[in-house]
Formats: structure tokens, sequence, C-alpha cells
């Protein structure tokens, strides 16, 4: 599913060539909507979404941990929509918006997820909590009543090592509540 | 300690709370604080506190050494064998050199060096890049040609033992000792690829087996599990004129910033070890590291900041793994019970390395006045093992708590009453108690008792672990004019909730909430302190936290002791306070008597002193305090002997650590513990490929692990075991709370189908396999 106005689509000049659209390997501009943030930088087409968040963006609260889409540590919303930003090149992103980890809060006040994890101790070492945050704010935003099995769906391409799985589970549903409330 | 004038004698609570307390009395430093009366006499210590960096963590601000960027840093990559046993005969590096991203080159196995030439695992480092970006150093480790002259080489452990398999050391080659001493001490014999054995030995095993009415006798085996840190090992080193700073992730600032020293020559002034976040580590971060040590020697070459990040492949293959073991059990017991006599033989590997024994747990756990055991370490091409999560004591159990049910089923006794019997333990005896009662152990049914398909079953298995301590740990505590308190020490928090536990214990002392302290760790520049493996870091860390904070209070206490008119030690701190004993209208505020101090800043440091009733034994800057930490784990499964899926369905643990400090913080310990050892007992498992040597699941993915929709319901239930050892009395849960998941759920799954399974993981193939419904692998 590669957004029309993405890069990858917009080498026209190739297109007219007759050749296949052809990115790179030079780095090529890109706009990407950040968490409210129209940015425009040169991206090398290679580079996935987490790798410019991190590395060009300087947006490390996504984590890399295998990149290859079995763990969701780099978890970001496209349009709301909860997905591996290790799983995706930067040029495909296209006009869609990006919210990472550090935009989830508005200002100073926390989402309630946050403020639930926070509470219920859903996070140890932090190295996956960014990831488990996102996707179940995700969650909270189609099935704001979700049961325990919910979240745990929602959750289970997650990978915590530290085990805070339960108290995941409980700070969602609290924080279901609290949005409620 | 004697009452030589250097102590006051003190009476500490003692005992388990919910048994009773009593009193022990105690020599205490005359420096150290009064004794700490049992959490619910307390404001903050014993009370769940949100964890100091939670906010950072949530909102993605915490800095993880994955995340450090240093001006003009350059990107390290590692050249690994792709051969599982080589000799290097030439490396061409020149094409790598010339590439325009390359800043320097590292050859680290040199041809014709017999000490690095020879290579005896895939992913072994062979050279070494750093580069402008990621992406140009891996196009130089394309560059790289190496000559390779293949050597016979074995993966598998049994093989690996007959007499003409080929060998994977050679005398000179061959680890002689492992710095967990599990098992092999220095001077153990090498015959072909067996270190060993260690052995062990108490009274007379053949006259203890010639007492026995019964014996049981059973193998058990235990897989390769990796640590899969969410985090991957990673350093980021910068070499200066003036000294080296190195942001690694590590389980113990103090303990690299000392291998870095030596490793490099440089005083320990000269080397300062960062950490902010860590992303888990449970013992595979222990130390430098071979890539640690890249990273700086590329550092030193390129005159640039280094940073090197594991990806998950190297992280499976190459950077520590849970040995895999072989043991056997003899076990001789009366008919009442008593056992007679215990034998272990064990084999088992960590690959290149040592310290595949099976730990302490058929040695400790039980009442028994003779013993043996021989343990063995096998060498394979393998990548090395390391400590993990309780070595040793995680796969010792597997085979003695699933001995001891089978010994309990043999004298048709329960497996609680004959644990009563044969374990002094009075904590596991109270947390079997409280444990029987929650999960409802009337209820377990004859083994394969159910009608249906789907059999349920329910286990119990106990853990033993060490109490241990640094002693080489310590701490300081500020107070700034303006109010603000720091707590100061070069300890990490690796997810535990260290940081939290100490700003709650100075908090306590100091009268103020726990989010009123700044936490200052993970940074060498602080004084030094404890690792944080061996679970050892609340209680090491903990007491010299609570001194030093009683130190300063008493600074403070000086300033408003004259404010108040009132002698220093009829004052309290108390809710951001501090008060006249017994007249609180005569009072001040916490800040109100900072405002008073004639410097900018009062400080006290404090070091671990001995425990107050001794220790068991002292090893240089570690020791083993006088008690050990019990816990208790009932499982409850489903087996669907159809399909050979087990659900474990419910897990109770009732742990043992002392005094606990943030209930909150521990429960989450233990969940980590339990769903560690649930992943060991049903899915993980390293696979080497025997014609390649190559591990055929190094990633997420492949190398199953369990997930939210495998997390059963877990109940943690804490005791509040006070033995007046140390200003707070606090031991660590990590390594106990792993111990008897997976032994609990081999009973429980026992006690579902009646058939015995001795051979981790329990993958639904195995239990189709015990079942006769498929032929079995093996």
């Amino acid at each position: 599913m590669i957004d029309a106005t993405s890069a990858l689509m917009g080498q026209a000049e190739a297109a007219e060539s007759g050749g296949p659209p052809v990115a790179g390997p030079a780095p090529v501009p890109i706009t990407l909507k950040i968490n409210g943030i129209t940015r425009t930088l040169q991206v090398e087409p290679r580079m996935t979404l987490a790798e410019v968040l991190r590395g060009l963006l300087g947006l490390t609260g996504t984590k890399i941990a295998c990149n290859r889409g079995a763990c969701s540590a780099c978890t970001v919303w496209l349009d709301g929509v909860a997905v591996c930003s290790c799983m995706m090149l930067a040029i495909e992103v296209g006009a869609r918006n990006v919210t990472t980890i550090e935009g989830l809060a508005s200002g100073s006040q926390l989402h309630p997820v946050q403020a639930a994890f926070i509470e219920h101790d859903a996070l140890q070492c932090g190295f996956c909590t960014p990831g488990l945050v996102m996707s179940c704010a995700a969650l909270l935003e189609h099935t704001p009543d979700p049961t325990p099995g919910d979240v745990q769906a929602a959750i289970s391409g997650h990978f915590c090592r530290c085990g805070t799985y339960p108290h995941v589970v409980s700070a969602t549903l609290a924080a279901a509540k609290a949005r409620k409330a | 300690m004697a009452a030589d004038g250097t102590t006051r004698t003190e009476k500490f609570p003692s005992g388990i709370l919910s048994v009773g307390l009593g009193e022990v009395e105690r020599q205490v430093p005359l420096d150290e604080p009064p004794p700490l009366p049992p959490n619910a006499e307390l404001a903050v210590i014993g009370k769940p506190a949100p964890r100091q960096d939670g906010r950072a963590k949530v909102t993605g601000a915490t800095r993880f050494t994955v995340d450090t960027n240093l001006p003009g840093m350059l990107h390290g990559r590692i050249l690994r064998a792709t051969l599982p046993h080589a000799e290097i005969r030439a490396i061409d590096i020149s094409a790598a050199a010339r590439h325009p991203g390359v800043r320097t080159v590292l050859v680290l196995a040199r041809p014709g060096d017999s000490a690095t030439a020879v290579v005896r695992y895939f992913g072994a480092p062979v050279a070494a890049v750093a580069a402008v970006s990621m992406a140009a150093a891996e196009e130089a480790l394309r560059l790289i040609r190496v000559d390779y002259k293949s050597l016979p080489f074995v993966v598998d452990m049994d093989k690996a033992r007959e007499p003409a398999a080929p060998l994977v050391h050679d005398a000179a080659s061959a680890p002689v000792g492992h710095p967990s001493g599990f098992p092999a001490p220095h001077g153990l014999p090498l015959n072909g690829n067996v270190r060993g054995p260690a052995t062990d030995s108490r009274g007379d095993v053949a006259q203890g087996f010639a007492q026995a009415d019964t014996v049981v006798e059973g193998e058990y085996r235990t897989q390769v599990q990796t640590h899969c840190c969410l985090e991957p090992h990673a350093i980021v080193a910068d070499w200066r004129a003036d000294g080296l700073t190195v942001h690694i992730s590590t389980q113990f600032t103090a303990g690299v910033r000392h291998e870095l020293a030596e490793a490099f020559g440089l005083p320990l002034n000269r080397v300062r070890v960062i950490v902010d976040g860590m992303g888990g580590g449970f013992g595979s971060k222990s130390t430098l590291g071979d890539y640690g040590r890249i990273a700086v020697g590329l550092s030193r070459q390129a005159h640039a900041p280094v940073c090197i990040i594991l990806d998950r492949q190297e992280e499976q293959m190459t950077a520590g793994n849970r040995p895999g073991t072989w043991q056997r059990l003899r076990i001789g017991a009366r008919r009442d019970g008593s056992l007679t006599a215990i034998s272990l033989l064990s084999y088992g590997t960590a690959g290149v390395a040592l310290g595949a024994g099976v730990g302490f747990v058929a040695q400790g756990l039980y009442d028994c006045p003779n013993f043996e055991s021989a343990q063995h370490d096998v060498f394979i091409n393998a990548g090395p093992g390391c400590a993990m999560r309780a070595p040793g004591n995680t796969p010792g159990a597997w085979g003695m708590e699933q001995a001891i049910d089978e010994l309990a089923e043999r004298l048709a006794i329960d497996p609680l009453a004959l644990r009563d019997r044969i374990d002094s333990s009075p904590v596991r005896r109270e947390e079997r108690r409280i444990g029987a009662e929650r999960i409802g152990w009337r209820r377990r049914h004859a083994p394969g008792a159910d009608s249906g398909s789907v059999k349920r079953g329910i286990g119990v298995a106990q853990s033993y672990w060490m109490a241990n301590v640094q002693i080489n740990s310590s701490c300081e505590v500020r107070v700034m004019r303006d109010g603000a308190v720091e707590v100061l020490s070069s300890v990490q928090d690796i997810g535990t909730g260290t940081g939290t536990v100490m700003a709650q214990v100075v908090a306590e002392v100091l009268g103020l909430r726990p989010e009123e302290i700044t936490v200052r760790i993970g940074d060498t520049d602080f004084p030094a302190g404890p690792p944080s493996y061996g679970s050892r870091a609340t209680a090491s860390i903990t007491p010299p936290a609570r001194t030093a904070a009683w130190r300063v209070l008493q600074l403070l206490f000086r300033e408003a002791a004259f404010a108040l008119n009132a002698a220093s030690a009829d004052l309290v701190a108390r809710e951001g306070r501090i008060l006249v004993r017994d007249q609180p209208a005569r009072s001040m505020s916490f800040g109100e008597a900072a405002s008073r101090l004639r410097t900018d800043r009062i400080s006290a440091v404090a070091s671990r002193s001995e425990d107050y009733g001794g220790y068991l034994r002292s090893m240089g800057d570690a020791a083993l305090a006088k008690q050990y930490l019990g816990g208790v784990q009932f499982a409850e499964v489903a087996v669907d002997t159809e399909t050979g899926i087990v659900r474990v369905e419910r897990v109770v643990a009732v742990q043992d650590c002392g005094r606990p400090i943030n209930p909150l913080q521990t429960e989450s310990q233990v969940h980590g513990g339990i769903l560690m050892g649930l992943s060991y007992a049903l899915f993980e498992d390293r696979i080497l490929d025997q014609l390649t040597g190559r591990m055929v699941n190094p990633n997420l993915e492949q190398y199953k692990l369990a997930g939210p929709c495998e997390t059963p319901a877990i109940e943690v239930m804490l005791l509040e075991n006070y033995q007046g050892n140390s200003a707070t009395d606090a031991y660590g849960i990590a390594e106990p709370a792993n111990i008897a998941t997976a032994p609990a759920i081999g009973n429980a799954v026992y006690n579902a189908i009646g058939v015995r399974l001795r051979t981790l993981p329990m993958t639904p193939a195995v239990i189709l396999a015990a079942l006769g419904k498929i032929p079995s692998r093996s």
C-alpha cells in the first residue's frame, strides 16, 4: 500500500523513460508529517522508517530490537494504525501522519495509557515499553472498552523479556476506564 | 562481630511475619542507623511506589546505550566466522580499508598467531571496521577476504563426549575456570572435549543407598536458552588522550571499569563507564565482552568515538546463553520419606566456554546426610554460554524437583507432605502452606485422572538460591541548601527498579516522599556500586543508601537543633518536617532546615558493612549471607492429548526476598521470572545445524518465546522475612523467581497425563511422543 504521493512513486522521469521507477542509492528528498510537524529531509531510499526516526530525526523513543517485524518494539502509528516502523521504508510513508511515542502525550499531560503504565508498573527495563504503549493506545482508539483478551491480542506481536504482560493488560484496562470517566 | 567499642547492641525484628515475629540481638557499627521496624510501621519502605524513571520510559525519553549519539561517532561492525571451526590462513583487508566511509580496520583473528588464528564457533569475531555509517561498515565487511582452512567440528554434546570426536580446544585454548564458578574451578582435568569432573560430597553415599527402602533414578535434559534482552549488547567507546569514556549496556559499571583499566593499561580514574537506560541483561551483560574490547580498540585506532550495536543474529549466536545439560539423579529414601543418599552426575555444554554445571539444588535443597556429585563441562563448537538468571539452579531444579515428586509418588506420600519432612527451611514450609491454600492443592487428582482429551493437572516445585551480597558497594546521599536530595552510586538499574528502591530507602530516613529524591546512578564517577547480577543489587546497595541518608540527616539535625533549641538526638524527620520527638509543635520543614546549611551542599558516603550476624562465606568483594532465598511455585496446566499443546493456566508463586522494599516492582520481577521459566519449559530452544554448525533460529520468531497469549494468570505472594542482617534486611528476587517454574510445570504435566517428561522444552512433539502417539525423535 504505497501512497501515491510517496517518493517511490514520484520518480516521474524514470517512469517516462520506460523503465521501472528508480530511487537511490543516493539520498532523495521526502516530506514526513511526524507528531504534527512537517519535516523535509534527505533519506537514502534503503532506510527504514525506524532508522530515519532514530538516526536522522533523533526520535530515539522508537526502538529497534529485532529489525524484522518479530518483536514490535518499533511500533509507531500511521494515520492512527499501529505498524512496525522497521518493516517499511521511509520513502513509503507518503502523506500519512506518523505518530511516535514522543508525540503521544499532549504536552506534559500523559496519555491515559502512559499514566496507567506507570501506576500499574507495566514496565521494567523499558526498552519494549514505547512500542507496547503505542499498541495499547491504538487499541483504545478503536476498542474503547476492551476485554483482557482484546489487550492480549493487541500486544500479541510484542515481545517483553522482563515479563510485563500481566501489568500491561491491567494498565490498559485501567486506562480504558480512566478515558471514559 | 565482637562488641569492641566500634559497635553497639541492638534488637531487631526477627522471623517470618505470617508465622510470628521475635527479636534477635545484633552488634551494629556505631555509625549505622538503628534497626528498621517491620514494614507495617514504615511510611515508604514496603509500600508500592511508582518507578522513579517511569515517566521517562513511557514517553520514550530514557536514553539507552543504543540511543547514544556522540559528535563524530563512527559505527563499528564485526566480521564473524562463517565456519564453526577453522584456521584462518590469510585475511585481506585492503579493499575494506580503501572504502571511502571506513576510518579503521582491526584484524582480530591473526593468521599464524596461535592465540587467535583458530575460530571455534560460527560467529566468532574475525575482524572489525569502524565507518561513518552503519551501512558503510556493512559494505566494508563484505570487502574483507578471509581464507579459511576448515577443521572438523562438533556441535552436539553427546557426540562431543565420544573419544573420537573432533577436538574443540587444545590444551592451550581450553578455558580452565569460569568467573561464575559453575562448576569448574581451576585445575580440573581435560579429557578430549570434557573438562571435569568437579566433585562435591558429604557422608557415605554407598551406605546411604544401602539404607534406602526405595531408590528413584532418572535422566533429565535441558536445552540451550538464549537471553533475548530486548536491548542488544551495545557500547559507545570514546578513547581520548586524557582518558576513556564508555557508554555500555551493562549489568556492572564498576566491574567494566576494572576490566577496561586492566585490558588497556589505564588507571581507574581515567576510565569512566556510564549506563543510563539499560534494556535487560539477565546475566549476559555482566562483563565487558569481546564486542566491548573491539569497540575500544577501534576508537583508540580511529581517534573517534565508536558505537557497536550487535544485531539480533549476533545476539542469538554469540552473546551468551544458558548452557544445555544432561543430568542423572539417583535418590534413596526410607519409607517415611527421609532421604538417605543423593547422587548427581551431569554433563553440560556452554559451547566453547565453561559454566554448564547444574548448580546447588541437589546439594542444598533437602536434608540428606549422604551426597555426591560429579559435574562436567563439554566443549562444542558453539557460541559461549554465560550466566543466565539462576545459572545452574534453573536446569538443576528441573531434574531434582521432578525426582522428588517421583519419590513422593513411589512412597505414596503427598508431594507437599514429603517436602515438609525433608526440607528444613522454615521459609519454604510457610510458602508451601500459603501457596497450597491459594492454588487449591486439595483439588489435585491422581495422575492422568481426567477422562477427556484435555487433561488438567497441578504441580509444585521449590527453589533454592544464595543470598548474595557485594561488600564493595558504596552510595552517597547529598542534601542541597534548597532542600533537594540526591542519592548517587555507580549501581545500574537494569529494569529491576534499583533506583526506585534506593529513593524509597532514602525517603524513609529523611521523612520525604520517594519522588522527592533525585536518583543518579549508572556512572562510575559516583561511588562504586554493586553489579546487577546474582540477585544482589538490592541487598548490597539499600543498606549503604540508608546509612548514608542517616548520616547526612545527623548533619542536618545539627543545624535544625540550633534553630529549634533542642538536642540533635531528640530530633526526628517525618512527613517533610524535622521535629522534636514527642513535641510536634516544635518543628520546621525539611527545606527550612536545609536552608540553614552553611554550605551549598552536605553529603555522606556509606559502604556496605558486613552482615550484622556475619557471613556464611566471604569471597573478595562478594559474600554469602547466612540465609538462603526460598521460593515455592504452583502451576496448573491443561494438556491437550490430541495436539500435544500444554497450556499453563495459572501460576501461584510464594517468594522470599527478606524485607520487600517495593512490593509492586517485586511482583513485576516475579512475573518476569515465571514467564522466562514458562518459556523455558515449553518453547525456547537454540537449534544448531549439525551439518554447518550454524544456529538455524537466530531471531525472535523461529526461536520460540512465550508471549502475551501464553501468559497464565499469575498470583504473587511475598513473605516478609526479617533476620536483622543489615540496615535494610532486604535481598533480591530475580533469580529465585525463575528456578521453580519449569519443574512446577513439569510436575503439573505429569499430574495431568500420568507420563513423566524429562526433556525440555515440552513441545507438542515431545508430549505426543511421550503419550506414544507419534514416534520419538531421538
